[in-house]
């Protein structure tokens, strides 16, 4: 590829050349031209320099700034940062039963969260990807995006409306004679929302992964005398696996990095990693105890994506 | 071109300056506003009721970033803002903070006439005048009160124990705000004499421990810390809470929108909050601030700002005109009430470890954000 495109500046080049013989700043771009024809690793080097650039400075730099500074500390009474290297920070989070709460609630709730995604998602993948006809199929696209085109917090200011006290669920509770749920502003509640605005995230890799199954392999499946049953445990599951391995990395680190439903839905035990994170910054400004917080669901996410990686999510991406 | 007008502004700003100093470094008047006013207040701070006709008088342009709390006020100023805003309406629980931290500048109170009007408690409180210098200009005050459902909660509550017991068990709420801590305190220096609390805000660790093992033991029972005044609101709206702690402001609210509630200051006291708009160290806009604090003191604007948030001001002449644009409401604020009135209310103040007492004892306030986030868990 990038040869062909070579080859074709060689030729516009030596056009060039005939056309305007003896101009001095044609000249040197034919030169420049030239050398960097000779010199494939000056033109990698040219090519690939402003991404890299880009890359270590606003994605790494940062990451790194974060790191680093998780590792200083804040004056109590000006509160301003002193750069003291200490690893006060991260013995504060471990020791306190607090904050070992706090990380365990936002890595179970992530994780209820993407099994029930899975779930919900596999049966409708499967429908949209191998059972609905292509219009039913655009239809339900279009459905599963429609949430995405609404802003997030309006979702989820509806949920915190619906599962009020006085909300719409009790209110249609006590119209089939049933009891009132008393769910507002409790952690079933964080799972619910973060269940059902993240169920798109779930949908559309576990949705690419199965249309990816050849027809073939159904047939060869029935013609060995496979049950259906049998067709799904042993063929679409295992096929489809990268695709739900794929979602969980969107559902699992959304719902980590999460600190806006927890405050509108959540109740009076419902903090996460990133409220904490968010009222040392804002609040407390404290931004080396809010980094060092920071790199446990960076962490957590780093083993995710090794056993991710090993189980071949990326190649459903 | 750009150049030369650079270095006709700095001229100009020297000039103002030379002409305005005084020789305590103060200025001794007001110049020629710059143009812009930026603030950092509370939402509902800046209404357009006493903002228009301001920029309109002074032909300074307000810009308002708002704040959701104290600690996001000092953040914001921490963060580079005491060069970037002019005026801060802080808080009792942020204004010695903001001063110690050197980001707010003392202020020439000869140059807001209104100041001389002011009730004199406010004049010159402990939280926005330090050894004699005044960092700001007080504005408005107000109690913490106890707000409740008259339909559900009977009898009418006269003690604070009402939220920290299991009668009302998930339907309580009360701010998430580490001065609530102070509350837990005034609480229990009337409850638990033996503890000796003094002064809510100047606690020794046995004290302050003692508070939080209350706070601890209250948050089973609590159905939501509330972090912005809507969301307490739509809790008692939708029935989801019946009791807690909160403002004037969300009862007027709630009233207007018929909800059967009250409030009542309880038999133990409350604490409160003193607004002060205090002058950022390195204000862009010096002139224009100063002529905000005379403007924004004036009892009118006073008036208008009391009863448009629902809260006190601290110009004692301001009662009149309160009344005028809402019957009674002079009264209902307690602008008039007598200096044993004020007795009761326990204003904020940044909790430091140096206690009145001479002693280097106390526990300081970042101790009691840490606090106050791990005992939410």
């Amino acid at each position: 590829m990038a040869d062909g495109l070579d080859g074709n500046e060689g030729v516009a080049l030596s056009g060039l050349d005939r056309t305007s013989a003896g101009l001095p700043a044609r000249k040197a771009r034919r030169t420049f031209g030239g050398f960097l024809w000779r010199a494939p690793w000056l033109r990698a080097v040219l090519l690939l320099a402003p991404p890299v650039a880009w890359f270590a400075l606003i994605y790494l730099a940062a990451l790194v700034y974060l790191f680093v500074s998780a590792f200083w500390q804040v004056n109590p009474f000006t509160s301003e940062i002193e750069r003291i290297w200490n690893v006060h920070n991260f013995t504060t989070i471990f020791s306190s039963g607090a904050y070992r709460a706090i990380a365990l609630r936002t890595v179970g709730i992530a994780a209820a969260t993407t099994l029930t995604d899975a779930v919900l998602a596999f049966p409708f993948a499967y429908y949209m990807a191998r059972v609905a006809a292509p219009r039913k199929r655009a239809v339900l696209f279009v459905l599963v995006l429609l949430p995405l085109w609404s802003s997030y917090l309006v979702r989820v200011y509806a949920w915190r409306q619906i599962l009020d006290h006085d909300g719409v669920l009790n209110w249609s509770l006590e119209k089939l004679g049933l009891p009132a749920a008393n769910i507002a502003y409790t952690n079933t509640a964080v799972w619910l929302v973060f269940s059902y605005v993240w169920l798109p995230f779930m949908i559309l890799p576990v949705y690419a992964a199965l249309e990816r199954i050849p027809e073939s392999m159904f047939e060869a499946s029935a013609d060995l005398g496979a049950r259906a049953w049998s067709t799904v445990r042993r063929i679409v599951i295992p096929l489809a696996l990268p695709g739900l391995v794929a979602g969980s990395i969107f559902t699992f680190s959304l719902t980590l990095g999460d600190y806006i439903t927890p405050t509108l839905v959540g109740g009076a035990s419902s903090q996460f990693i990133g409220n904490v994170v968010f009222s040392s910054v804002g609040i407390a400004n404290n931004i080396p105890f809010a980094a060092a917080f920071a790199t446990v669901p960076l962490v957590i996410m780093g083993v995710y994506l090794v056993v991710a990686r090993r189980l071949g999510a990326f190649e459903a991406l | 071109m750009k150049r030369v007008i650079v270095v006709v502004a700095a001229v100009a700003a020297l000039a103002v300056q030379a002409a305005t100093a005084g020789p305590t470094g103060l200025p001794t008047s007001i110049g020629k506003g710059e143009g812009q006013l930026n603030l950092i207040a509370w939402e509902g701070y800046t209404q357009p009721e006493w903002v228009k006709p301001f920029e309109k008088e002074t032909g300074c342009q307000v810009n308002a970033k708002y704040a959701g709390s104290s600690d996001e006020m000092v953040a914001l100023m921490s963060q580079g803002g005491d060069s970037q805003y002019d005026l801060v309406s802080a808080s009792g629980d942020a204004s010695l903070r903001l001063i110690y931290s050197k980001l707010v500048q003392p202020v020439n109170v000869k140059l807001v006439p209104s100041w001389k009007q002011f009730n004199p408690a406010f004049q010159s409180p402990p939280n926005n005048t330090v050894d004699g210098v005044h960092y700001g200009i007080s504005l408005q005050w107000g109690p913490n009160t106890l707000l409740y459902n008259t339909k559900l909660v009977k009898p009418k509550p006269t003690s604070w124990a009402a939220i920290y017991s299991p009668k009302y068990k998930g339907k309580i709420t009360v701010p998430d705000n580490p001065i609530q801590i102070a509350d837990a305190a005034l609480y229990l220096s009337k409850s638990q004499p033996s503890l000796g609390i003094t002064d809510p805000y100047e606690l020794t660790q046995a004290q302050f421990n003692a508070a939080i093992a209350l706070l601890k033991q209250q948050r089973p029972l609590i159905v939501k810390y509330w972090a912005l005044a809507s969301d307490e609101i739509d809790l008692f709206k939708n029935g989801d809470a019946v009791i807690g702690a909160s403002w004037p402001y969300q009862l007027s609210t709630l009233k207007a929108a018929n909800a059967p509630v009250a409030d009542t200051i309880p038999k133990e006291g409350a604490t409160g909050w003193l607004d002060t708009w205090m002058l950022s160290a390195n204000a862009p806009h010096p002139n224009c601030a100063y002529k905000w604090l005379a403007y924004i003191s004036t009892p009118k604007v006073q008036a208008e700002q009391a009863v448009s948030y629902g809260e006190t001001p601290v110009n004692s002449k301001a009662c009149p005109y309160m009344n005028k644009i809402a019957k009674g409401s002079c009264a209902q604020y307690h602008a008039n009430a007598p200096l044993a009135y004020y007795k009761q209310i326990k204003f904020w103040k940044t909790p430091l470890a140096t206690c009145d007492n001479g002693k280097n004892d106390c526990v300081a306030y970042p101790e009691w954000q840490t606090a106050w986030t791990e005992m939410k868990g």
